[in-house]
C-alpha cells in the first residue's frame, strides 16, 4: 500500500489498474499444502425460529406448503451451526489472490435467499437470480463496499455483481418481502467456507503455517481461534457458541 | 368564485386584523362573512386531509421497511404502474397519493390565485406548492442514494411541516376566520404571545428527533427524553389559556384539542416503544408495531398542526396589553 502512495492520483496506470502490483500473486505449492478442519458446536438449547409470514405477497405465500421459518440461527439435529462463516483471518503471507471463474449464485427462490449465507471473494461474480413470479429488489447494505440496490422482476435477466473489498458478512435484503436476509462473505483470499446440515468445515489446500480462523455469524457474532498446520498435514478446531 | 370589489377590500388585511363590517353582535345567520369561499375552504380541507392519509402512506412505508422495495425513480420498475405486491404496495402507493396532493396543491395554487383577494395568501400557497415539490424530490433522493437518514429525516419533517401548511390554509379559509374574534386583552402578568410559538417549535424538534430515530441516526433515549420536555411546554400554554384567557371561545377550544391530541401522542408513542422492544428480534415488520408506529406519526402531524393553529389563534384574538373591557365579550364565536 504504501509503495503506491508515490504513484500519485492515478498518473501511473500500473498501479492503477494492478492496485495489488507489489505484492506476489497467492500461490498454493500442493506438495506441502493441507486442510483446516473443525465444527461449529451450539452449547444450551435449540432456538425455535419464528414462522415468516408471507400472507403480505400471496405468491410467495403459495410456494409453500407449511410456513417456512426463519433463518436467523440454525441449529443442526447433532448440534452444530449451520450458515456460520469460517475464514482465515491472519497468518496468510500477503499475496493477492486471483478469484475463480465460476460465479456464486443466489437464488431467490418462494422468496427466500438460497443459500442464506454466501461466500465470495473478492472479485468474483454474483449471479442473483430470480426463479419467482414476483418482484424482489436486491439491497447490498454493504458498508466497507459500495452498497447497491437493484430490481430483478420476474424472467428477468440474471444480475451480475462483484464486490472490489473484503468484507466479512453484510446484509443483502429485500424490501417487497422484508423477511428476505442473506449475509455475504467477501474475503480476499480463497480459505473460507459456510456451516451446512452438518456444522462442520474444512479449509482446503492452505500454506503451511499458524493462523487466526475466525467464526462469523448473523446473530451470534465473532469467534477466533488459533490453529498450527503443519507440513502436508491436517489441523483441526472446533468452536462453541453459547446459547445465550 | 369572484368577490365583489368591496369584499376584496374589506378581505385584504391582514391575518388577525380582520375587520369586517360586521357588528360584535352579529347572529350567525345575519352575518355575512364577506370574503368567504367555500369551494375554496372546501378545497383545501380535502387537501389538508388527503395530506394526513400522505403521511400515514409514508409513515407506513417506513415502518414496512419498505422504502427500498421500488429501486427506480421517478418510474417504479421502470413503469408507471408495478404490480402492488408486498412493500412495493406501501412504497408505490405512497408515491401515487403524494401525485394526487401534488396536483391537489396545483390546483389550490391557481384557486388561490384566481379567487383569493387577501393576497398574502399567494405567498403561502407558492410556499405549499415549493414544499410539496421539494418533498417529491427528497423521496426521490432518498430512495436513489438508499436512504440516508438525513435525507430521510428532512423529508419526515418536512411532510410535516407540508402538512401543517394545509391546515393553516384551511383555517385562513374558513367561515369562522371571517368571523370577527372576540379579542381578549393580553394580560401583563400572563403573557401569551411568546409562549404560545414555543409549543410549535418544541413540537417541530421533538418531530425531528422522532424522524431521527425511526431512520436509525440516533438512539431513541433522545425522542424519549424530548416527550416530557414538549407535553410540559404544551401544557403551560394550553393550561395558560384554560387558565387565564378560557373566556375567548376560539382559543379556549384550540387549547383543548392541543392537550387531547398531544396525550394521545403520548400514549401512542409509548405503545409503539412496547411494542418496538417486544419485537426486537422478530424477523419482520410486526403488525401491531406497524399500527402504533403509523398512528404515532399521524397523530405527531395532528399536534404540530394544532400548536401551530394555537399560535395563530392567538395572534388574531389577543389584544394589544390594554384593557378593553368592552371587547372581551364571547360574542363572535361560533
Ligand atoms: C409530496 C409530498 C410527500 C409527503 C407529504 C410525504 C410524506 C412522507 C412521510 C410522512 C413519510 C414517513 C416519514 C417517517 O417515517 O419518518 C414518508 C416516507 C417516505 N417517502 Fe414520502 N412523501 C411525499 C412524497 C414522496 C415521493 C414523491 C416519494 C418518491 C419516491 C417519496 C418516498 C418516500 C420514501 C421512500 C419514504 C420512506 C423513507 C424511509 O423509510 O427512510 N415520498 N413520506
Ligand atoms: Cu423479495
Amino acid at each position: 500500500m504504501v509503495a503506491l502512495l508515490p504513484a500519485g492520483c492515478g498518473s501511473a496506470p500500473e498501479a492503477t489498474t494492478h492496485p495489488k502490483a507489489t505484492v506476489p500473486e497467492g500461490q498454493v505449492d500442493p506438495s506441502s499444502a493441507g486442510n483446516i478442519s473443525g465444527r461449529i458446536l451450539f452449547a444450551g438449547d435449540k432456538p425455535s425460529m419464528p414462522s415468516i409470514d408471507m400472507s403480505s405477497n400471496p405468491s410467495c405465500e403459495r410456494q409453500h406448503r407449511t410456513p417456512v421459518k426463519a433463518e436467523t440461527v440454525v441449529v443442526n439435529a447433532n448440534g452444530t451451526l449451520r450458515n456460520a462463516f469460517v475464514r482465515i483471518k491472519d497468518g496468510l503471507a500477503p499475496a493477492h489472490w486471483t478469484p475463480p471463474e465460476e460465479s456464486v449464485q443466489l437464488t431467490q427462490s418462494g422468496c427466500i435467499y438460497e443459500p442464506h449465507v454466501v461466500g465470495i471473494m473478492v472479485g468474483q461474480t454474483l449471479e442473483i437470480l430470480n426463479d419467482d413470479p414476483v418482484n424482489h429488489n436486491v439491497h447490498a447494505e454493504s458498508q466497507i463496499n459500495p452498497a447497491w440496490n437493484i430490481s430483478e422482476a420476474p424472467r428477468d435477466e440474471h444480475k451480475f455483481r462483484k464486490f472490489p473489498r473484503e468484507e466479512i458478512l453484510f446484509p443483502m435484503t429485500c424490501s417487497v418481502h422484508p423477511w428476505m436476509r442473506s449475509y455475504i462473505g467477501v474475503s480476499s483470499h480463497p480459505f473460507f467456507a459456510v456451516t451446512g446440515e452438518d456444522g462442520s468445515f474444512t479449509l482446503r489446500g492452505v500454506p503451511p503455517g499458524t493462523y487466526t480462523i475466525e467464526v462469523v455469524h448473523e446473530k451470534l457474532g465473532r469467534k477466533e481461534g488459533k490453529v498450527t498446520l503443519p507440513v502436508s498435514g491436517v489441523a483441526s478446531i472446533d468452536f462453541t457458541y453459547g446459547s445465550q | 368564485m369572484e368577490a365583489s370589489k368591496s369584499t376584496a377590500e374589506a378581505a385584504r388585511d391582514v391575518p388577525g386584523t380582520t375587520r369586517s363590517a360586521v357588528p360584535g353582535g352579529a347572529t350567525r345567520s345575519s352575518s355575512p362573512e364577506i370574503g368567504y369561499n367555500p369551494g375554496l375552504h372546501k378545497w383545501s380541507l380535502l387537501l389538508a386531509f388527503c395530506t394526513l392519509l400522505l403521511v400515514v402512506a409514508g409513515g407506513l412505508v417506513t415502518s414496512r421497511d419498505a422504502g427500498l422495495s421500488v429501486p427506480d425513480w421517478p418510474l417504479s420498475y421502470g413503469k408507471l404502474m408495478p404490480k402492488m405486491e408486498g412493500g412495493i404496495l406501501y412504497e408505490h402507493g405512497h408515491r401515487m397519493v403524494a401525485t394526487t396532493v401534488g396536483l391537489f396543491t396545483i390546483v389550490l395554487l391557481v384557486w388561490i390565485f384566481r379567487a383569493e383577494h387577501r393576497s398574502w395568501m399567494r405567498p403561502l400557497a407558492v410556499a405549499a406548492l415549493i414544499a410539496v415539490i421539494v418533498q417529491g424530490v427528497l423521496g426521490g433522493l432518498t430512495v436513489l442514494l438508499l436512504l440516508p437518514w438525513w435525507i430521510s429525516s428532512s423529508h419526515a419533517t418536512l411532510a410535516q411541516l407540508f402538512f401543517s401548511t394545509t391546515v393553516v390554509i384551511a383555517l385562513f379559509t374558513s367561515r369562522q376566520w371571517f368571523r370577527r374574534p372576540s379579542v381578549v386583552p393580553e394580560d401583563d402578568e400572563n403573557p401569551l404571545r411568546g409562549l404560545s410559538l414555543a409549543a410549535p417549535i418544541f413540537v417541530l424538534g421533538q418531530l425531528f428527533l422522532g424522524a431521527a430515530v425511526r431512520h436509525k441516526a440516533i438512539g431513541a433515549i433522545y425522542h424519549i427524553c424530548g416527550a416530557p420536555l414538549v407535553t410540559c411546554v404544551v401544557l403551560w400554554v394550553s393550561m395558560r389559556i384554560l387558565l387565564h384567557y378560557g373566556r375567548n371561545r376560539e382559543l379556549r377550544t384550540c387549547a383543548v384539542a392541543l392537550i387531547t391530541i398531544t396525550l394521545t401522542q403520548v400514549f401512542l408513542g409509548i405503545a409503539a416503544y412496547m411494542t418496538r422492544i417486544a419485537y426486537a428480534d422478530a424477523v419482520q415488520p410486526m403488525p401491531l408495531m406497524v399500527t402504533f408506529t403509523v398512528l404515532h406519526v399521524a397523530v405527531g402531524a395532528l399536534t404540530l398542526a394544532a400548536s401551530v393553529v394555537l399560535a395563530i389563534l392567538v395572534r388574531r384574538n389577543l389584544g394589544e396589553r390594554v384593557t378593553l373591557p368592552e371587547l372581551t365579550a364571547d360574542a363572535a364565536s361560533a
